[in-house]
């Protein structure tokens, strides 16, 4: 068995997360289905609402980034090369496109389109 | 037809696409290894009557148990272990770093034993390689048809004259390596040290070691615990090197070369402690020339490593050549299997192989010897080679290290090539050092990675 194994991916951040990883996968997963049937009830994409939660975003990108330096204790500011800013524009990206998707859909859902406008 | 599968790491074309899609994943560089290097087998379990015994419950004998667990059905396996803690080794310099607490080092061996696998809580006294027996020190004989070696290595502080290791952690002596109390102990001893300034003296003993970078990322930590303590000024470091260079791999002893200087740690080459006056806080190093003194602060004591009693006393040990004088096991190093007892296999740092004393030795090695035995156990002889893979997050100060990671050829292996520089100070490094390293190895000790 030499193939890449992705139960060996699920071991690893089951071993770093615990419960969390399931909760996390589940609130991950839980966001997307909102803001798709959100988007599919819709037919489309509410501007205002969509910059509101991008502004938003920005915020959870500079959380993500907090949360990242507490655990490895350390921070973006140890960045040493390109390697490194890669690493942070990850984690800022990811962090902003989760908020952006999350705030999207629960603004959303709290506030369908027709009381929105 | 299928084609024929080739052994791991030599089909260069393959390794390096699969690492390269591990890293697009932002993966773990020990998770790439266990991707790459043969997982857990979950084909149906291959029924035997074998009876195995594992000598050693440390990270190379519970990973070997979970693996053969969950490969043989009706196999009788043992492993035999006092220790009822497992210590997560790879953590110590960031326990004595001041950076993770005395019990992240520290849980239950119990927790990490598979099912089906009898645990003899006992000392491995007597290795029988003729009578294929191993004899414990309650006197339980096991006999045994296959013997996984996994004792690890025995730390000899008594071959420093004046060491005592219960004053660790006072009159600056430090010695991360003894214990989680030892590695915490050492942070208050080098805590005290970057208040206070002076000598700091750094270095590593001849003969082979586990983890040969672990002497010089304590000297790096130190440096930069002074440096944000404002008191590097008052503070002068030395490094006593062992031999005439500084790490084991060329390429690698010379970027810490430069480092050194950069950061103004003092080189002596060629100086091993010899004897040391803890109250007088005086250390005594062999040198070429005869012996040269040394007083010091602050001391990272760093024992000479042999293989342990039970190993060099019995037939196992290397009879001449560079592992002889310390006992290690006279094993193949591209199969782990003994040179003389083809049934018997010696993994981790117990195995006489140049250099990889580390946990990703065992991450490689475990699962290439284990390949070799289930060979023997199915008539089929295994092809696996084990390359001599070992990897080191050399850290260069708090929030940096360098991945390096190489092999018996002394070349750099990239598991990240074009992202992760190998002699480059990253954080990317440190984040997988601090988070990623400590999941991946409990995966490995479970088998699952």
């Amino acid at each position: 068995m030499k193939e890449l194994d992705p139960m060996v991916f699920l071991a690893v951040f089951q071993e770093m997360l615990g419960p969390m990883l399931w909760v996390m996968l589940f609130a991950a997963l839980a966001a997307v289905v909102a803001f798709v049937a959100l988007v599919m009830r819709e037919k489309g994409i509410v501007s205002r609402r969509l910059v509101r939660a991008e502004l938003l975003g920005l915020i959870g990108g500079v959380v993500a980034l907090v949360i990242m330096a507490r655990v490895s204790s350390s921070g973006f500011t140890d960045a040493g090369g390109p390697a490194d800013w890669f690493l942070i524009a990850l984690v800022y990206g990811v962090g902003a496109v989760a908020t952006v998707i999350l705030a999207y859909a629960v603004m959303g859902w709290m506030r369908p389109r027709q009381a929105a406008r | 037809m299928p084609k024929p599968r080739l052994p791991q790491a030599q089909d260069p074309r393959i390794e390096p696409m699969r690492r390269r899609f591990l890293a697009t994943l932002g993966a773990l560089p020990l998770a790439a290894a266990a991707a790459s290097a043969s997982a857990p087998a979950r084909a149906a379990p291959l029924k035997t009557q074998a009876r195995i015994v594992i000598a050693g419950g440390g990270a190379a004998g519970l990973t070997a148990a979970n693996r053969l667990a969950a490969a043989l059905d009706g196999a009788s396996i043992t492993v035999i272990d006092p220790r009822k803690e497992h210590w997560y080794q790879p953590g110590f310099t960031l326990v004595a770093a001041g950076i993770k607490p005395q019990n992240y080092t520290v849980s239950d061996t119990g927790s990490y034993m598979p099912k089906g696998v009898e645990w003899v809580a006992d000392k491995v006294a007597e290795i029988d390689p003729e009578g294929r027996k191993v004899v414990t020190a309650g006197g339980k004989t096991l006999p045994y048809d296959f013997l996984i070696v996994a004792l690890g290595l025995e730390l000899n502080y008594a071959g420093i004259e004046g060491m005592d290791t219960a004053r660790i952690g006072q009159d600056g002596l430090g010695s991360i390596y003894h214990s989680p109390q030892a590695a915490a102990a050492t942070w208050g001893a080098m805590s005290q040290f970057t208040q206070s300034g002076g000598v700091g003296v750094f270095g590593r003993p001849a003969g082979e070691m586990k983890c040969a970078g672990a002497p010089l990322k304590y000297t790096f930590i130190t440096d930069d615990r002074l440096r944000r303590a404002g008191t590097r000024g008052k503070a002068e470091l030395v490094y006593m090197a062992q031999s005439k260079s500084l790490f084991g791999v060329p390429i690698v002893a010379e970027k810490v070369r430069m480092l050194f200087q950069d950061r103004g740690v003092k080189v002596n080459h060629e100086h091993v402690l010899q004897s040391i006056d803890l109250g007088k806080r005086v250390a005594t190093y062999k040198t070429p020339t005869g012996t040269a003194e040394q007083a010091y602060d602050f001391i990272n004591v760093v024992p000479p490593m042999r293989a342990p009693e039970a190993v060099r006393n019995s037939p196992l040990p290397w009879t001449e050549g560079p592992f002889a004088a310390d006992g290690w096991m006279e094993v193949d190093r591209d199969t782990l299997r003994h040179k003389r007892y083809p049934n018997v296999f010696g993994v981790g740092d117990v195995a006489g192989v140049p250099k990889g004393k580390t946990a990703a030795s065992v991450k490689w090695q475990v699962p290439v010897a284990l390949d070799h035995l289930l060979g023997d156990l199915r008539g089929q002889p295994s092809k696996e080679v084990y390359n001599g893979y070992t990897s080191c997050p050399l850290i260069t100060r708090l929030g940096q290290a360098m991945l390096i990671e190489f092999d018996y050829k002394d070349n750099l292996i990239m598991s990240f090539p074009g992202v992760i520089a190998p002699l480059e100070e990253l954080w990317i490094s440190w984040v997988m050092k601090t988070m990623a390293l400590k999941p991946t190895y409990i995966s490995m000790l479970r088998g699952k990675a």
